[in-house]
């Protein structure tokens, strides 16, 4: 068989693009997916690019999961490469999620909290049979019923429960808190701050973040979390325009916020408290909340302690938990490595000829 | 940074095509970086607000911005120049030296000692200031040479209008290294520069 | 300005990045020309290709471009390679630019894992694609550690493991990538390129320029400075030779790629940069297969 050195040219860019349209496309006999359609029927694909991708809006989400085939790591990649073009405008005030308009609140830590255990919409309780009606098409889904009466507003936070012993450490800002760190703008540093790697952990990958979650329940790092709340809703964003003075409401977020609580570490200066870990996602991503609460507890944790596992090692977990750095370098493996492979290959070739004229020559003094 | 409304009346034009203007000072410049000593022309750029004069306007307008805080010497400070700067540039204006990305100097005969100036960290010696000097001239002063990176063999440098002094501070900034400010020296239209890299001797020295 | 492809649309800022981005990028451009070998953090954009395929290089480039430029990419020493080719026809359409295979004729160079044959000037910039900044990480993984190691020249580590490769080897066994010293001071990774090419980084003309994007980092050698690979008094560092000569323009002087012509163990070696391949066959100097089809390779339709 004759080998025939590929030589990469424009035209042949060309034409792999136009193949990939052709095979995003499928079947032309079946009709064209709609934005709209992946919007409202793939939302939680849109929620997950929306959060790793750091960019809140839906019908973007939507298109990135519709133009990647449902790629996720390369919709957020495309989310990540239009964000960097936006204008910054300034930046908006801190969301209140205990001002949250809840629609799915629980609880682990008490049987009943005041506003009250909320399922809301959730995989959980559900068998997990496929059901073949959504292939047939699918029905009308029945509405769900309405509550006899109106949900709690403001719905108090477990925080505040545990407020009234002072049972669990508070995270106010300080009043000369300075500007948080932001990735985006400057490259990560260490000691990294609980600000840069929680903004890290919101962006990083779920299921990085969940495989580490899992092996600190495992042992590797454990922090005895449980579930303090988590909540799903939406916030209203403010802003305070220069010419104003005053801040306006400009929208609303749908976020997913846990609180992970475990005991933290007895001190002799401070009565003993819970600890906590803060996890929080744009949409509904409660996977994802849940194991950045577990991760953000587990490096707090190495701020105390010698760091003894993956989940502890503030390098380690931030610098590998962001897909779209580490697909690009896992993957730019397929580019050309001709003149390194050459390096090597000249350089096994040598050291055979050594180690045989070597084997040889220990030989013939042998016999 | 100064809150006060800015009077926009006496504030002359940035670059005609900011994107264009930028560009070709910025080459010239890290030209001027790359050689140290060696003298280019930014006649091209755009007249500069009293107090500065042209080379050393192009140098701020294409290197400062709100990441940057700006230390100004007293000749200029709260004068046509600051306001010029926060207009084109929204760079942060500080009165402590240490604490310059960049600083301007117009009098360099009143300057405070380079080493009130930020030398940077061990770990991250980028984080030094650098100096503007506008100075008289560039060439016809007294010479010294220069040597070491950037530099084939020797480069004779004559900058004109620098006080008694300096290049001994030079001395002791390059011996400093990697510690150490670098310096764009700016006459009218032309530019020079000098990283903390560069051994300079001059007679009698 | 003259307009191009993405003036009408402005869809984005000339040469893709914004102004401010730029600014950062150019100051920390000056930096690294001031500290030479040093790597200075900057705040890498996320750009619209992955990182790993030469965001760092792009974004240098980015911040340098003007229209009056002449531009140049490689990969592999070769214009014609996939990423390359795709590269450049981004800087085409976003920076409205001249573009050229001529190495001469280019006012920006930008590589991955070479540095061309023909020796570069003044007034030529080339920006090297950079995978991992730190010549140090292979051998400690922690970037609070080779920090330190940097701030305080202790680069004794890197001695050791050269040692232990002689002693395994008989021989330094780095290949590509192979460690430089810039003028005494900072310990530098060199990009890995061939350490056939390290000697040109001695007092190049040119003006070097690397950039990391995913990694964060921009470093430079000024030209005419120097550069040192490291090695022992008993083992000098030495670069790759070749029995052969480039089987199409006969070259007995450059970097060769091997090509394999079929399961029977057939090899060429032709120059793996291609310009100084094509330059050469045009002087009228062959080599012994000077008729083979890789010396006619397709010709790209005008843009």
């Amino acid at each position: 068989m004759a080998y025939v050195a590929v030589k990469g040219g424009e035209a042949a860019i060309s034409n792999a693009h136009r193949w990939l349209a052709e095979d995003r496309r499928g079947d032309q006999a079946v009709p064209e997916i709609q934005v709209d359609q992946v919007r409202e029927q793939l939302s939680l694909a849109v929620d997950r690019v929306m959060s790793e991708g750091s960019c809140y809006d839906r019908d973007l989400a939507a298109l990135a999961v519709k133009q990647s085939r449902g790629d996720l790591p390369e919709a957020i990649f495309l989310m990540r490469a239009y964000r960097t073009t936006l204008p910054r405008f300034g930046a908006s005030l801190p969301v209140e999620t205990a001002n949250m308009a809840v629609r799915r609140r629980i609880s682990a830590a008490f049987k009943d909290i005041p506003g009250g255990q909320v399922l809301g919409p959730t995989f959980d309780y559900t068998h997990r049979l496929l059901d073949f009606t959504l292939a047939a098409n699918g029905e009308a889904p029945a509405a769900a019923l309405e509550a006899e009466e109106p949900q709690a507003y403001p719905m108090a936070t477990v925080a505040s429960v545990f407020d009234q012993e002072n049972l669990l450490e508070t995270d106010a800002p300080s009043a000369e808190a300075s500007e948080p760190f932001d990735l985006t703008r400057e490259p990560m540093s260490f000691p990294a701050g609980r600000d840069q790697r929680l903004q890290a952990l919101a962006r990083g990958d779920e299921g990085f973040l969940l495989s580490l979650a899992y092996s600190s329940q495992r042992g590797w790092g454990n922090t005895h979390p449980l579930c303090a709340e988590i909540r799903l809703g939406e916030v209203a964003v403010e802003f305070t325009p220069d010419e104003l003075g005053f801040p306006i409401e400009i929208g609303d977020l749908t976020l997913t916020e846990c609180h992970m609580i475990s005991t933290g570490a007895a001190g002799l200066e401070r009565p003993p408290q819970f600890a906590r870990g803060y996890g929080v996602t744009f949409g509904h991503c409660e996977r994802k909340a849940m194991s950045m609460a577990i991760v953000d507890r587990a490096l707090r944790d190495a701020e105390e302690i010698e760091t003894a596992a993956p989940v502890q090692d503030q390098e380690f977990v931030l610098y590998h938990s962001d897909n779209v750095e580490a697909s690009g370098f896992v993957q730019h493996l397929k580019l050309p490595h001709y003149v390194d492979f050459q390096a090597d290959l000249q350089l096994i070739r040598r050291l055979r000829r050594e180690w045989f004229a070597r084997e040889a020559a220990l030989k013939e003094a042998a016999e | 940074m100064s809150a006060q409304a800015l009077d926009l009346a006496g504030i002359t034009p940035g670059f005609p095509d900011a994107v264009a203007g930028a560009q070709s000072v910025f080459r010239r410049l890290m030209d001027a970086m790359a050689r140290p000593g060696s003298v280019h022309d930014l006649s091209f750029a755009p007249p500069p607000p009293t107090g500065l004069r042209r080379a050393a306007a192009a140098v701020a307008l294409t290197l400062f911005d709100f990441e940057t805080p700006v230390w100004l010497d007293p000749a200029i400070r709260g004068s046509a120049v600051a306001d010029w700067l926060r207009f084109h540039c929204a760079c942060p204006l500080t009165e402590a030296p240490e604490e310059a990305a960049f600083a301007v100097v117009t009098d360099p005969a009143a300057a405070p000692p380079l080493s009130a100036f930020n030398p940077g960290d061990a770990k991250y010696p980028d984080r030094s200031t650098t100096l503007i000097l506008q100075v008289e001239g560039l060439v016809g002063g007294p010479s010294v040479t220069l040597e070491g990176p950037g530099v084939k063999g020797a480069r004779a440098f004559a900058p004109v209008g620098l006080p008694p002094g300096f290049w001994a501070q030079v001395q002791a900034n390059h011996g400093r290294f990697q510690f150490g400010v670098d310096f764009i020296l700016a006459a009218d239209d032309l530019v020079a520069a000098l990283p903390r890299t560069t051994r300079v001797t001059f007679e009698g020295n | 300005m003259n307009a191009g492809s993405n003036a009408p649309e402005r869809y984005y800022n000339y040469a893709y990045l914004d102004e401010q981005t730029k600014r950062m990028i150019r100051r920390a451009i000056l930096k690294a020309l001031a500290i030479p070998g040093y790597q200075v953090p900057f705040g890498s954009r996320e750009m619209p290709v992955p990182y790993g395929w030469g965001t760092g290089g792009i974004q240098l480039t980015a911040a340098l471009i003007g229209p009056d430029d002449v531009y140049k990419c490689i990969d592999q020493g070769a214009d014609d390679t996939t990423n390359a080719v795709s590269i450049r026809r981004f800087f085409a359409q976003v920076a409205d630019v001249a573009v050229t295979e001529d190495t001469g004729e280019a006012t920006i160079i930008q590589t991955r894992h070479r540095i061309p044959e023909k020796p570069l000037k003044a007034g030529q910039v080339l920006v090297f694609q950079v995978p991992q900044p730190e010549p140090l990480r292979g051998l400690e993984p922690r970037e609070t550690e080779t920090r330190a190691m940097h701030a305080y020249e202790e680069y004794g580590l890197q001695y050791v493991s050269l040692y232990e490769s002689v002693a395994t080897y008989g021989r330094i066994a780095s290949t590509v990538g192979y460690p430089t010293m810039i003028d005494e001071r900072y310990l530098m990774n060199p990009s890995p390129i061939p350490k056939f090419d390290n000697p040109k980084l001695d007092d190049n003309d040119a003006i070097l320029l690397f950039g990391a994007g995913r990694e964060k980092r921009i470093y430079a050698v000024p030209p005419n400075t120097r550069v040192r690979s490291l090695d022992f008094e008993d083992h000098p560092f030495e670069t790759q030779t070749w029995d052969d000569a480039c089987a199409l323009c006969g070259a007995g002087d450059s970097y060769l790629d091997e090509v394999v012509l079929d399961d029977a163990g057939q090899r060429m070696f032709v120059c793996s940069d291609s310009h100084y391949c094509a330059e050469r066959r045009a002087a009228g100097h062959a080599g012994p297969m000077a008729g083979h089809q890789l010396a006619t390779p397709e010709t790209e339709p005008a843009q």
